[in-house]
């Protein structure tokens, strides 16, 4: 009898599929002879399915189980694959692209640890319901539970942060389950789909065809998105606006998703109300309009969260009541009726109690309510408005920015994204990373169209920006593509600057570089009575780090430098960045502290007529040179 | 802040109780891990949980009992929904059912205390279904109430072994909430 080797169960049928795939592992296997007709194995069905529902951009980053993929994209040119230099980055630029486009966004990743370093993207995704489609693969069949090389439960990790996801064993699956993978990633509330595929999967050869749409829904029954509202509630909202005298539209991403932005502003127009927006409902209306009151919440308009708080009806579309947007429930809106308008129906009645529930798309509920609103003569809410006006006003007239803090020679913040937006002619899109900057891009970006503005809200995820700028760029090559990010977060994915090199990918990276983690200082400093913590920060000498990826870059630290260096940046050919060296303390104001309610923000120029920047003024201090002291 | 009579309130009464939910599931591997990681997840605590095959065989069936209120309850149910392999979901805790538990018990018992064990079984429509010299299992079916009383009956003799699996429920009538399910 011959040994079997130290196969446990040697010589079962399990036992000898085992032996043979890691054989396979080990053999760097080659699926086909690329001279003469090869057979179409499941590689080429999951290109063509890519292609087949309108994607046409893969991020990715190869490994061993993957390779077989790697072996037919030749054989697929139409699919364009960029090699990105960490997974995290990938799964961030499908979510850029997607964001951006409105196209489902493709990422790719091997088994194990490149798997999970697409986790973070895939939950920023989850959390800001973004269409994209998770590709990775995953050991061979049968060594699948055997803690093989790189193996690891990905589609346990994935379950939780998923619309929904996939275990692929074989390659006749894989073009109804890339199908399906796309429709429930771009229908009803979007969200990313991951699908893990086997390497006996992408080997298998196959003959399986491409389903239809109907096939995929048909298959579905268990998913079934509700578009249209309930017409009695719609009524019901009709009548609810009619009799308001303070309404505010509460307008979120929701609307953007549905595309419905110009809907939202006939509804304003027609019951003459003002739109306030979420962080992820940035863009949702040109904010030069008459109607465009402002960004909400935590950091939001002073003016914008009173409006609220003294709103009579508040209609909530396509947003979710998150903690950042209302604060403290019971004291938020007291006077206020609330609507809310969103295609989940787990959204509804989860943060607040909402008096007039409404589930369905923002689109389709708008367009079945603007025939039965009233039209209201702008000159009965001429009170309302004077008010709301003189709100503004004031609100604006006191932040730094409006106040002209910045002129005393500090770079501050706001002032470098105003003039990025400006310089851009307020047409650029402009990603943002998490933090102080994500604040200053969401009150000062000046938005003027939809999805013009990328921002990791619910995820807050750092190290967003650049790759998710990258997405954009490519999804959108017509428009300019601006990351703009904090030195903290740009430090966490700056490796994707050899990516954009590589790729010529046209981002323009604005480094609002204060040498600090500057939301962790301002908590410190506001919150935590000034006991400081890891919020200095060092950082590389930012020119040489682009002079040596090959990439131009300009140093700016004086208001007056600010616009040339954009036209600039705007200028070069291909990707560009801007060293801000930003004031070093500015905060961002006003500021809701945690637990509070909207009525208390913290907004320092307001509370005692001084300019809260001492310090932003003093001596700059250099965390890499221990003498400059952190003026604790 | 103190809650005054213009706050406004928060979701849900706070008022807990037990909720039977019925969930029509595809009867596929991983469903009820989906199931079991959303409710862990989203702080749902599971009381407990039957599941099984309907008469058709690509479809399962759950009953879970969850305690909390309303509100949470809801959220609970919709959460559910969201699951592309969640095909129905229903709380029927208000609604006229049938609701069995199974259990089995096995009791320390003596040639002296076993007349006793049968006799209580057979008082409680339960059965005896193993017999032997050191212990007895008695098989139960009935509400969980029934079950709670038996097995407290039980108690004095010595229990060694406890299973339950959890309730099981069918709406009274004509209803079926498999048939309501949309294909």
């Amino acid at each position: 009898m011959t040994q079997a080797g130290h196969v446990p169960g040697a010589g079962t049928p399990a036992a000898s599929a085992a032996e043979r795939a890691r054989r396979d592992m080990l053999r760097d296997a080659r699926v086909t002879a690329r001279d003469g007709v090869r057979p179409r194995i499941g590689a080429d069905a999951l290109c063509e399915a890519i292609l087949l529902q309108g994607s046409d951009t893969i991020w990715g980053y190869p490994g061993g189980v993957i390779l077989p993929l790697y072996d037919v994209l030749v054989d697929h040119p139409e699919l364009r694959h960029i090699l990105v230099r960490h997974e995290q980055a990938a799964s961030h630029a499908a979510d850029g692209y997607a964001r951006a486009s409105g196209n489902v966004g493709v990422c790719l990743g091997t088994s194990g640890p490149g798997a999970t370093n697409l986790v973070t993207g895939i939950g920023t995704a989850m959390l800001d319901s973004v269409p994209v489609v998770v590709i990775t693969g995953n050991v061979p069949n049968a060594l699948i539970g055997k803690d093989a090389f790189q193996e690891i439960d990905i589609t346990g990790i994935t379950l939780p942060m998923t619309k929904h996801n996939y275990l692929v064993r074989s390659a006749d699956e894989i073009p109804h389950v890339i199908a399906e993978a796309f429709h429930l990633a771009r229908s009803g509330r979007p969200g990313p789909v991951h699908v893990d595929i086997t390497k006996d999967a992408l080997m298998g050869e196959t003959k399986a065809t491409h389903p239809s749409t109907a096939e995929i829904e048909s298959g579905l029954p268990g998913y079934k998105p509700k578009l249209d509202g309930h017409p009695r509630q719609i009524k019901l909202l009709a009548e609810a606006i009619a009799g308001a005298k303070r309404p505010v539209i509460l307008a979120g991403h929701g609307v953007l998703i549905a595309g419905a932005e110009r809907e939202l502003l006939e509804l304003a127009r027609t019951a003459h109300i003002p739109i306030t927006w979420t962080l992820l409902g940035i863009g949702v209306i040109d904010e030069t309009d008459p109607l465009a009151y402002g960004y909400m919440g935590m950091h939001g308009w002073k003016h914008v969260n009173r409006a609220i708080q003294s709103a009579d009806l508040l209609i909530g579309i396509g947003m979710r009541f998150d903690d950042r947007v209302t604060g403290n429930v019971r004291t938020y809106a007291p006077k206020a009726k609330i609507v809310h308008i969103d295609i989940d129906p787990a959204e509804i009645g989860k943060n607040v109690v909402a008096d007039l529930p409404i589930v369905g798309d923002a689109k389709h509920v708008l367009d079945a309510l603007l025939p039965l609103v009233t039209k209201v003569d702008p000159a009965t809410r001429a009170d309302y408005f004077a008010e709301l006006a003189a709100w503004r006003t004031e609100s604006e007239g006191s932040s730094w920015h409006g106040s002209g803090g910045f002129r005393d020679g500090v770079l501050s913040a706001d002032f470098v994204v105003d003039r990025i937006a400006a310089g851009s002619n307020f047409d650029a899109n402009l990603t943002a990373d998490v933090g102080q900057n994500q604040m200053w891009v969401a009150r000062y970006g000046g938005f003027r169209r939809a999805n013009s503005h990328l921002s990791s809200g619910g995820l807050g995820t750092m190290g967003f920006a650049l790759p998710a700028a990258m997405g954009a760029a490519v999804a959108v090559p017509e428009k300019v593509s601006w990351a703009i990010a904090g030195d903290g977060g740009f430090q966490m994915t700056l490796q994707e600057l050899a990516t954009i090199v590589q790729e010529r990918i046209p981002v323009k990276i604005a480094l609002m570089d204060n040498k600090k983690l500057g939301m962790i200082r301002q908590w410190q400093e506001i919150v935590y009575g000034g006991n400081y913590h890891s919020e200095q920060l060092a950082g590389p000498d930012y020119l040489k780090l682009c002079e040596a990826y090959g990439l131009p870059a300009w140093k700016v630290s004086k208001p007056e430098e600010v616009d040339a260096a954009v036209a600039a940046a705007l200028a070069a050919d291909g990707p560009a960045l801007i060293w801000f060296e930003i004031a070093e303390r500015q905060n961002v104001y006003p500021m809701m502290p945690a637990g509070k309610g909207l009525s208390d923000l913290i907004d320092k120029w307001g509370d005692d007529g001084e300019d809260v920047t001492e310090g932003a003024t003093g001596p700059r201090v250099d965390p890499m040179d221990p003498t400059s002291g952190g003026a604790k | 802040m103190t809650p005054t009579s213009t706050a406004r309130s928060l979701p849900g009464s706070g008022e807990e109780r037990r909720h039977l939910i019925v969930a029509i599931v595809n009867n596929k591997p991983g469903v009820l891990n989906r199931v079991a990681s959303l409710m862990r997840a989203r702080n749902f605590n599971i009381e407990s949980l039957a599941v099984s095959v309907t008469e058709r065989s690509d479809t399962s069936r759950m009953t879970l009992t969850i305690v909390g209120d309303e509100v949470h309850v809801e959220q609970a149910a919709k959460q559910l929904y969201k699951l592309i392999d969640v095909l129905k979901v229903q709380d029927v805790t208000d609604e006229s059912i049938v609701e069995h538990e199974f259990a089995l018990i096995k009791v320390r018992a003596t040639k002296r205390t076993r007349p006793e064990i049968v006799s209580v079984a057979e008082m409680h429509r339960s059965k005896v279904v193993d017999l032997g010299d050191e212990a007895v299992i008695v098989e139960a079916v009935g509400e969980p109430a029934e079950i709670d009383t038996l097995v407290e009956l039980l108690r004095e003799f010595g229990i060694k072994e406890l299973v339950r699996t959890g309730s099981v429920v069918m709406s009274r009538g004509s209803g079926s909430i498999e048939e309501q399910v949309k294909r």
